[in-house]
């Protein structure tokens, strides 16, 4: 049985725990192990605030940006979750995605955003422009052995 | 999330419990800096055996108090991280820079004792 949720939401910091909570929520479906769930949890967290920090940082209207976050649950254990934003976009997706690399505005950013998505999920893909938004997807296989 | 300091001598040990995300990091990190300065610590143990959760913010949290308390001479030192915690940790290599401790009981004798050979040096 396949099933998909979407959701948008207000580009807010504190909506980064509603939306890792949600996904989380929504893949319990494929009775995944703690562990997997808290990888799922910590690749949403990523790509979310991603686009939070970095999609919208020129976007004093808060509440009109939107990300929306697209989770897929497959048979045997699939997790596909999409995330999208409409903000600044990324000129080179590939440097972005270098451990380590950030815009290095005033804050704290560890650079390790894309490394812990790739780290934790089993497949990362990057699609983004320059001022066209930019859109994460994220799959991983859940190691079930029912499957649903 | 909240934190909870405490003083030992020339150590604050920050105990934090919750979720450390983009959004909590930055009472983090304010809380933390200012407990630093308000106790007059010189030391810092940040306490991760109550964290359920923590994304990339956490790593940047450390290093940026790292890179911080260096500079003034100080030490710090994470204690009771889960292993999830400690390979979110480890992906940015944090742990070739700050000393890792079961529990915050051995992170203040490990950086006491680090004191005493500096003060032997």
């Amino acid at each position: 049985m396949d099933n998909v949720m979407k959701m948008e939401f207000s580009a807010l910091a504190e909506n980064e725990s509603f939306a890792r909570g949600a996904a989380a929520a929504f893949v319990m479906a494929l009775d995944p192990t703690v562990e997997e769930l808290t990888e799922i949890k910590t690749a949403v967290s990523e790509a979310v605030s991603n686009s939070i920090i970095h999609g919208y940082r020129d976007r004093k209207d808060r509440s009109g940006a939107r990300v929306i976050m697209e989770c897929s649950i497959f048979a045997g254990g699939k997790v596909v979750i999409r995330v999208e934003d409409s903000g600044v976009g990324i000129e080179d997706v590939e440097k972005a995605m270098e451990p380590l690399f950030t815009t290095g505005d005033s804050e704290e950013r560890s650079g390790m955003g894309f490394t812990v998505m790739e780290s934790f999920m089993d497949r990362l893909k990057v699609i983004s422009e320059k001022g066209k938004g930019t859109v994460v997807i994220m799959t991983k296989y859940l190691d079930t052995a029912s499957g649903i | 999330m909240e934190v909870i300091f405490k003083a030992s001598g020339q150590t604050l040990v920050a105990a934090v419990k919750g979720d450390i995300d983009h959004h909590t990091a930055s009472t983090l990190r304010a809380e933390t800096d200012e407990s630093m300065k308000n106790f007059g610590c010189l030391n810092l143990v940040m306490d991760f055996s109550e964290v359920a959760f923590m994304d990339s913010s956490g790593i940047g949290v450390v290093l940026g108090r790292y890179k911080r308390l260096v500079r003034k001479g100080g030490r710090i030192c994470v204690s009771g991280c889960s292993s999830y915690i400690e390979k979110v940790l480890d992906m940015a290599g944090v742990f070739s820079l700050v000393e890792k401790a079961s529990d915050v009981k051995e992170a203040l004798s490990l950086l006491d004792g680090q004191e005493q050979i500096s003060m032997e040096v």
